[in-house]
C-alpha cells in the first residue's frame, strides 16, 4: 500500500500530457484502430480512439508512429536482478546456501538502473515480472516493476508477486548429499514444508496476542503460499513434472502459475482440466535437458486447448542474457498464433496472469499510459521500436 | 534402420544423377546477381545447370517441372561456426593441440543434424570450442543425409578433406596450467607453435623429398603446414578489441589466413580489420552481456563492417544460435544498418568464401552444385518459412513431411533422448 501511494506521487510529479498518434493502433482491448490516437493524461490513458473522433487538446506533447501498442509486460524474467556481464556480483537470481528461501525478497536485488533494465525498455517493454529464478527448488520471491526509476521502490508496481519454484532436473542439488537429489525427493521436501506452513499459519491465527510464535520469515512466506494469498510459480518443463505440480498444487489448494511447460503439448488435457494459467518458455528456449522435446508451437497448442498462458523471455545462463521479448512473441507468431495472440500474450493476457490488468496490459482510458510505438509490423526483424512511453513519460526515443 | 539410411542415399544419388529438375516461377535470390522476379532453377547430376529469368535457360526434354510460384529460391545457407553432431576436440591435456581431428567425434544421427537442414543450412563449419588456444582441426562439412561422417566430407582436388584450424583468444582458454593465464601467455604460446611448426617446415623442405631425410613425424606440426603455405586457414574465436588486434598481429607475423570469428567488439575496430584484410564470421546476439567480453557487442557491428569494406559473414555458432533461425541474424543486421544484398551474402556466399568454397557454394550459379533452399517469403521475415532444402540434387528436408517438419517445428521426438533410442534398437528410421 505504502508502495502504491509513493508510486502515484511519483508518477504524478513527472507524467505529461502526451498525444500519441499511430496509423495503426493495437489497444490489445478490440480491434485495432486505423489512424488513431492516445491521449494520455497525468499519467493515465484518457481516451483512444481515431482521429476524426479523438481531438487532441491544446498543451498535449504530440508524438506518431505507424503503429502503436500497449507497452509490453514481460510475464517472467530476471532482469534487474540477473545482470549482463554474467560475473559472480551481478548474478542475484540464485542463492545456493539451502534449497528453499521463500524469504528472499526480489526488492532487496533487483537493480534498477542495470544495463538489461534500459535494454528491454528500449524494445518495449515498459512493465517487468522479475526476481529470484529458476534453477533451485525454491529459489525466493518474484516481484513486479515498472522498466523505470532510480531505486526498486520507484520502479515496482507489486513487491511481492510470487513465489518461484522449480521442478525437475533444475532442482537437483548436484552435490552429493545434498537435497534434492532425486524428483521425488522434491516433491516430499516441499510437501513437508507446505504442512509445516499450514501449521505456522494456524497457530498464528489462533494465538492470544503476544502469544504468536516467534516470526520465521521461511514460515511466513510459505503461509501466503498456502493461504492462497501468493502464486507458486513453478519453472517445469517434462511431461511428469508438469503433472506432479498439478498433483502437489490440488493437495495443497494452492494457487500455481506453471511456468515453461516445453512438454505441456503432450498433456494438454490435464493442465486445461486443473484451471492453472501457463506462463510459457520463451520461444527460443534452448532445446535440452528436460526441455530438450520443446516447441516453437507450444504457445500455439496452449491456444488451441484453451489454456490461458502468458509469454515470458524466461532465464538465461549465457549468451544472450536476455530474450528480447517482443521477437520471441513473433516466433510465437510466426508458428501458430495470430497477430493479435501473440501480441496479447505480451500485453493483456500477461497482465491478467499477473493480476495487474486493471493497470496495463492494454490502451484503454484509466489504465497506465504505457505505450510502445514502431516502424512497421513490430514482430519483423526488419522493423524498429521508435519510442517508449511509460505513464505519460518519454523513457526511450531512439530508434532500435 | 541401416538398411533403410542405405536405400536412402542410393535411390537420392540415382534421383540426383538422372533426372533434370526445373523449378519455375520462384523468384530466385541467386547472391551473384541482381534478384530475378520470375526465375527458373534447373538442376542435375547434383549440379545447377542453369539459374536465371524465366525464359533465358533451356528446360531439358525430359525434365522433372516443379512449379515453384509464389516461393523464393536462394542458395542454400553456409554457416561458418556451428557446433552440431557433437564435435569434441582437444582435452584438458594441453593448451595447443593441432593434431586433434573432430572428425574422429562427430555424431551424424544428432537431431541438431535435421534441425540445421529445417533452417536452411547446407554447409557448416563444425569446429571443437574455444576453451583452448588451439583446439583443433575443424571440418567443412556438405549437410547431406550422411550413414557415417564420410558421406559429409567435403574433398579438396588434392584428396584432403575441407576444414580449418580452430583457435581462441581472450578468456575462454585462460585457465589453470597448462593453460595460459594471461592474454600475453596467450600469444607466446601460440607464437611458440608457430615457430616450431616453421622449422618443422624447413626440414620437410630440406629434405627434398628423401625420405630418410624427413624429421620424425609430428602429428601437431603437421597439421599447421598447411595454414603456413596458406592452404587453410585459421578459424579464430575472439571478441575483445584488443584480442581482436592480437589475432591479427599473430596472423602478420606467421602470414597464415585468418577468419575473425565472433567478433563483438567489431564495431570498435572496424577501420583496422579492413586495413588487415581478415574476414570477419559476425555472431549476430540480440541482447548485450552474457560474458565479460561481449558486454559491447552491437547488432550495428555488421554495419560498421559493411561501411569500412570487411568481408562479413554470419554464424550460429549452434548452440549458441539455433541453426533453423540462421536468417534472423542477416535480418537483425537488416534492422541495424546493413544493406540486405550484404546482409543475404553474408549467410551465403561471403561465408563460401571464408571456406574457401567459393567455387562451389554460395550462389545459384551454373556449374556450382545444387546446394538451394525453397521459401515461403522474404529471406529476411519472421513469418517465413524454409520449405524445402536440397543439397548436391537431393532433397534433404521437406516441411510437408511430418517427420521432417517436427525437426523444424521441434516436439516430442525432434530431440537427441529419442534419437538415441532410435539407434539403441529402435525399430523406426528417423530420417
Amino acid at each position: 500500500m505504502r508502495y502504491a501511494l509513493m508510486l502515484a506521487f511519483a508518477a504524478g510529479a513527472f507524467a505529461q500530457n502526451i498525444a500519441v498518434k499511430g496509423d495503426t493502433v493495437h489497444t490489445a482491448a478490440g480491434a485495432p484502430i486505423s489512424n488513431g490516437v492516445v491521449l494520455i493524461r497525468d499519467g493515465k490513458v484518457e481516451r483512444v480512439g481515431p482521429a476524426s473522433q479523438v481531438q487532441i487538446p491544446a498543451g498535449f506533447q504530440t508524438l506518431s508512429a505507424k503503429v502503436v501498442t500497449p507497452g509490453f509486460v514481460d510475464a517472467h524474467s530476471v532482469v534487474g536482478l540477473s545482470g549482463y556481464q554474467n560475473q559472480p556480483q551481478d548474478q542475484d537470481q540464485v542463492e545456493r546456501s539451502s534449497p528453499m528461501q521463500p524469504e528472499l525478497r526480489a526488492i532487496d536485488a533487483y537493480d534498477p538502473n542495470e544495463k538489461l533494465v534500459e535494454f528491454v525498455r528500449s524494445l518495449g517493454v515498459t512493465t517487468l515480472h522479475t526476481g529470484h529464478g529458476p534453477g533451485i527448488l525454491v529459489s525466493g520471491q518474484t516481484m513486479i516493476v515498472k522498466t523505470r526509476g532510480n531505486s526498486p521502490e520507484a520502479a515496482v508496481m507489486v513487491p511481492v508477486a510470487m513465489i518461484a519454484a522449480t521442478l525437475g532436473d533444475g532442482a537437483r542439488e548436484s552435490q552429493p548429499g545434498r537435497s534434492p537429489g532425486t524428483r521425488g525427493k522434491a516433491i516430499a521436501m516441499l510437501r513437508g514444508e507446505f504442512i509445516k506452513a499450514q501449521d505456522y499459519a494456524d497457530k498464528l491465527a489462533k494465538a492470544e496476542k503476544g502469544k504468536e510464535p516467534p516470526r520465521d520469515l521461511r514460515m511466513e512466506a510459505f503461509a501466503r503460499v498456502v493461504k492462497g494469498e501468493l502464486p507458486l510459480l513453478v519453472t517445469v518443463h517434462r511431461a511428469n513434472d508438469i503433472i506432479s505440480a498439478i498433483r502437489l498444487a490440488k493437495e495443497f489448494n494452492l494457487r500455481l502459475v506453471l511456468d515453461g511447460v516445453a512438454e505441456a503439448p503432450m498433456v494438454l488435457e490435464e493442465i486445461k482440466a486443473s484451471g492453472y494459467p501457463v506462463i510459457v518458455h520463451a520461444s527460443q528456449h534452448r532445446s535440452d535437458g528436460d526441455a530438450e522435446n520443446i516447441s516453437f508451437e507450444t504457445a500455439s497448442k496452449l491456444r488451441t486447448a484453451g489454456i490461458p498462458f502468458a509469454l515470458q523471455t524466461g532465464y538465461e545462463a549465457y549468451v544472450p542474457k536476455t530474450r528480447v521479448l517482443l521477437w520471441e512473441a513473433g516466433i510465437a507468431a510466426a508458428n501458430g498464433l495470430s497477430f493479435d495472440q501473440a501480441l496479447a500474450s505480451i500485453t493483456i493476457d500477461a497482465a491478467r496472469i499477473l493480476g495487474i490488468d486493471k493497470r496495463v496490459g492494454s490502451l484503454e482510458p484509466g489504465k497506465d499510459g504505457d505505450l510502445a510505438m514502431f516502424d512497421g509490423d513490430p514482430f519483423e526483424y526488419t522493423t524498429h521500436c521508435t519510442g517508449v512511453v511509460i505513464e505519460g513519460k518519454v523513457v526511450s526515443s531512439e530508434k532500435r | 534402420m541401416i538398411r533403410s539410411f542405405a536405400m536412402f542415399a542410393i535411390a537420392a544419388a540415382a534421383l540426383a544423377q538422372t533426372t533434370p529438375i526445373a523449378f519455375t516461377g520462384a523468384r530466385l535470390i541467386p547472391i551473384s546477381g541482381p534478384e530475378v522476379p520470375n526465375g527458373v532453377l534447373v538442376v542435375q547430376n547434383g549440379k545447377i545447370l542453369a539459374a536465371g529469368p524465366a525464359g533465358s535457360a533451356t528446360i531439358p526434354a525430359g525434365a522433372q517441372r516443379v512449379d515453384a510460384s509464389g516461393k523464393i529460391i536462394m542458395p542454400g545457407l553456409v554457416d561458418s561456426h556451428s557446433h552440431i553432431m557433437g564435435p569434441e576436440g582437444a582435452d584438458g591435456s594441453a593448451a595447443l593441440q593441432p593434431d586433434v581431428r573432430i572428425l574422429d567425434s562427430l555424431d551424424v544421427r544428432d537431431s541438431r543434424l535435421q534441425k540445421a537442414q529445417s533452417g536452411g543450412i547446407t554447409v557448416a563449419n563444425v569446429m571443437p570450442g574455444s576453451g583452448h588456444v588451439l583446439s583443433g582441426q575443424t571440418l567443412y562439412l556438405k549437410l547431406r543425409d550422411g550413414r557415417v561422417i564420410d558421406d559429409m566430407l567435403i574433398r579438396l582436388p588434392d584428396g584432403s578433406i575441407a576444414g580449418g584450424i580452430k583457435m581462441a583468444n581472450g578468456t575462454n582458454p585462460r585457465r589453470a596450467a597448462p593453460f595460459p593465464g594471461t592474454r600475453g601467455k596467450t600469444m607466446a604460446m601460440a607464437r611458440d607453435l608457430f615457430i616450431k611448426t616453421q622449422e618443422y617446415r624447413d626440414k620437410v623442405r630440406a629434405a627434398g623429398g628423401d625420405k630418410s631425410k624427413l624429421p620424425p613425424r609430428d602429428l601437431r606440426y603437421e597439421a599447421l603446414i598447411d595454414v603456413l603455405d596458406g592452404k587453410r586457414a585459421v578459424q579464430h574465436h575472439t571478441h575483445r578489441h584488443d584480442d581482436i588486434l592480437s589475432v591479427l598481429r599473430l596472423a602478420k607475423e606467421f602470414n597464415f589466413r585468418v577468419v575473425l570469428q565472433h567478433v563483438s567488439d567489431a564495431w570498435m575496430v572496424a577501420d583496422e580489420i579492413a586495413a588487415a584484410k581478415a574476414p570477419v564470421s559476425l555472431i549476430v546476439i540480440e541482447s548485450p552481456g552474457g560474458k565479460l567480453e561481449a558486454k559491447d557487442n552491437s547488432l550495428a557491428s555488421a554495419a560498421a563492417l559493411e561501411k569500412a569494406g570487411v568481408l562479413v559473414g554470419f554464424h550460429t555458432d549452434d548452440g549458441i544460435l539455433d541453426s533453423r533461425l540462421f536468417l534472423r541474424s542477416a535480418a537483425l543486421a537488416v534492422r541495424a544498418g546493413m544493406s540486405r544484398d550484404k546482409a543475404l551474402y553474408g549467410v551465403t556466399m561471403a561465408n563460401a568464401r571464408m571456406l574457401d568454397l567459393e567455387s562451389r557454394v554460395g550462389s545459384l550459379e551454373a556449374g556450382k552444385d545444387a546446394d538451394f533452399i525453397l521459401l515461403s517469403g522474404d529471406p529476411l521475415s519472421v513469418y517465413t518459412k524454409v520449405l524445402e532444402t536440397w543439397v548436391d540434387g537431393v532433397k534433404v528436408f521437406d516441411r510437408s513431411n511430418p517427420k521432417d517438419r517436427l525437426y523444424q517445428t521441434g516436439g516430442y521426438g525432434s530431440a537427441d533422448r529419442q534419437s538415441a533410442l532410435h539407434l539403441h534398437g529402435g525399430e523406426e528410421d528417423h530420417r
